[in-house]
C-alpha cells in the first residue's frame, strides 16, 4: 500500500483509457461522471462500482482546480481507490478543435431537421450529443 | 566485345535505379514501423483493461449469460485472415496465408473473411468461398475500421452463418521476427476465476452495478470484440511494415552485391580488351620488323 501512503488523504487514482491511448492517468480529489443513469459523483473510498458511460463531459478536481474531458460511450469501474474509465473516445477540453465541433453540430442539426430515416436520425442525434459534449468541455476549459 | 561492356554498364545503371527505389522504400517502411510500434503500444492498455473487467464481472456474477459466451457445435468455422493491400513485403502474406490454410485443412467446413487485397486475390484465385472482404485498410488503421469489421463478424455469428470465429494475423515480436498466430474471438472464452490484475489484489468486493449486469455486458462485449480486432489490425500492420523494411533492406544489399560483381566483370573485360589490343599492336610491329 505504499502507493496510497504517497497520495493525499482525500485523493485517488483516475485513469481514462481509450482504444487508442491513455488520456488521463492522475491523482485526483473528485470526479463527476456522465453515467447512463445520470451524473455520478465519485470521491475517495467510494464503494466498488461498475457502470456504463454516456456521451458527455467528465469533470475532475485535481489540486482543487477543475479539468474537463469530453467522452463518448463506454464503461467505468471504481475499485480500491482507483477509478478506471474506458470510453470509446476522450478529449481534454483544452484540446478540443472548436471549429470542427461546431461544424459537426451544425451538420447534425441540419440532418435532424430534415427528418431523415430512423437510423440516420439516431446517428445524427448521437453526433449532435458528441459535438455538444466537446463544445461544453472546451468552453469549461476556457477555450474560445 | 565493346558491345558486351556496354550491356554490363547498362545493367549496372538500371540496378542502381532500382536500388534507389528499394532504399527509399526501406526508409519509408522504417518510419512507418516506428509510428506503428508506438500505436500498438498505446493501444495495449485498453484491450488489457477491458479484458480484466470482463473477467472480474464474470467472477462476481457467475450466473451471467450472454449469447456470445455460449459455446456452440462447431459446424462452420470462420477464419479472418489479416493480409496487406500492397506487396513487396517479403514473405509476410504467404506466411499468414499458409497458417490459415493449415488451420482450415483441419476443419470440415471452413469459411473465410479476408482483410487486405493480397489475401483476397490469393483466395479468390483458388476459388475459396469468401464471406466478406475488407480492403484498403491504409497505413494507419483506425478504430472505426475495427468497428466495421466487428459488426460484420457479430452479424455472421448471430445469424448462425458461422459457429466460431478465429483471427489469423501476424503478431509483431521484433523488427526481425513476426509470427502468424490464431486467436479465437467467438464464442468468447468463459473467463477463468483468477485474479490477475496487480492493482486489485484484495478479495472480490461486492460491486454496485448500474444499470444492470446485462446492461453493462451489452456495453462491454462489443467493445471487447472491437478492441481485439483493432489490436490484430495494428499488430498485422506493424508486422507488415517491419517485413517490408527487411525485404527492402535485403534488396538494397543484393543490388550492392550485384553492382560490385558486374563492375568487376566489366573491369575484367576492359582489361582483356586492352591486353588483346596491345598484343595485336606488338604482333603488328613484329610483323613489320620481320
Amino acid at each position: 500500500m505504499a502507493e496510497q501512503a504517497k497520495s493525499k488523504w482525500n485523493s485517488f487514482k483516475l485513469e481514462i483509457i481509450t482504444p487508442e491511448r491513455i488520456v488521463v492517468d492522475e491523482e485526483v480529489e473528485g470526479v463527476i461522471i456522465p453515467s447512463t443513469d445520470g451524473l455520478l459523483g465519485i470521491l475517495r473510498n467510494h464503494a466498488p462500482f461498475i457502470g456504463t458511460l454516456d456521451i458527455g463531459v467528465i469533470k475532475y478536481l485535481k489540486e482543487e482546480s477543475p479539468h474537463y474531458v469530453a467522452c463518448n460511450m463506454g464503461i467505468f469501474e471504481m475499485k480500491g481507490n482507483m477509478l478506471r474509465i474506458l470510453p470509446d473516445t476522450a478529449e481534454r477540453g483544452e484540446r478540443v478543435d472548436v471549429d470542427r465541433a461546431k461544424k459537426a453540430r451544425e451538420r447534425a442539426e441540419k440532418r435532424i431537421q430534415q427528418r431523415a430515416q430512423e437510423l440516420d436520425y439516431l446517428r445524427a442525434e448521437l453526433a449532435l450529443k458528441r459535438s455538444l459534449a466537446r463544445l461544453k468541455a472546451a468552453e469549461a476549459a476556457g477555450v474560445k | 566485345m565493346a558491345e558486351h561492356t556496354r550491356d554490363i554498364k547498362r545493367r549496372v545503371k538500371s540496378i542502381k535505379n532500382i536500388e534507389q527505389i528499394t532504399k527509399a522504400m526501406e526508409m519509408v517502411a522504417a518510419a512507418r514501423l516506428r509510428r506503428a510500434q508506438g500505436r500498438v503500444e498505446s493501444a495495449r492498455p485498453y484491450s488489457q483493461k477491458i479484458d480484466d473487467l470482463i473477467k472480474r464481472l464474470a467472477e462476481t456474477f457467475s450466473d451471467i449469460t450472454h449469447p456470445l459466451f455460449l459455446p456452440r457445435e462447431r459446424n462452420h468455422v470462420g477464419y479472418v485472415v489479416f493480409t496487406s493491400d500492397s506487396g513487396l513485403c517479403g514473405a509476410f502474406n504467404s506466411h499468414v496465408i499458409r497458417k490459415a490454410e493449415a488451420e482450415m485443412a483441419q476443419e470440415e467446413e471452413a469459411t473465410l473473411i479476408v482483410i487486405g487485397r493480397r489475401g483476397r486475390d490469393y483466395f479468390r484465385r483458388r476459388d475459396y468461398n469468401l464471406l466478406a472482404e475488407f480492403l484498403a485498410i491504409g497505413d494507419e488503421p483506425v478504430v472505426s475500421q475495427a468497428q466495421g469489421i466487428a459488426r460484420t463478424l457479430v452479424e455472421l455469428y448471430e445469424g448462425n452463418i458461422v459457429d466460431e470465429i478465429n483471427l489469423v494475423y501476424t503478431e509483431f515480436i521484433s523488427t526481425g521476427r513476426q509470427q502468424p498466430v490464431v486467436f479465437k474471438l467467438l464464442p468468447l472464452a468463459a473467463p477463468q476465476i483468477k485474479e490477475e490484475d496487480e492493482m486489485f489484489e484484495d478479495t472480490i468486493p461486492d460491486y454496485i452495478i448500474e444499470p444492470s449486469p446485462q446492461g453493462v455486458l451489452e456495453m462491454l462485449l462489443p467493445r471487447f470484440i472491437e478492441a481485439e480486432i483493432f489490436r490484430a489490425l495494428l499488430e498485422a500492420k506493424t508486422s507488415e511494415h517491419a517485413a517490408r523494411m527487411i525485404a527492402m533492406s535485403n534488396a538494397t544489399e543484393n543490388a550492392d552485391e550485384l553492382i560490385e560483381q558486374l563492375t568487376l566483370l566489366s573491369n575484367k573485360l576492359r582489361q582483356a580488351a586492352i591486353t588483346r589490343e596491345i598484343a595485336e599492336i606488338v604482333g603488328g610491329a613484329d610483323a613489320l620488323q620481320g
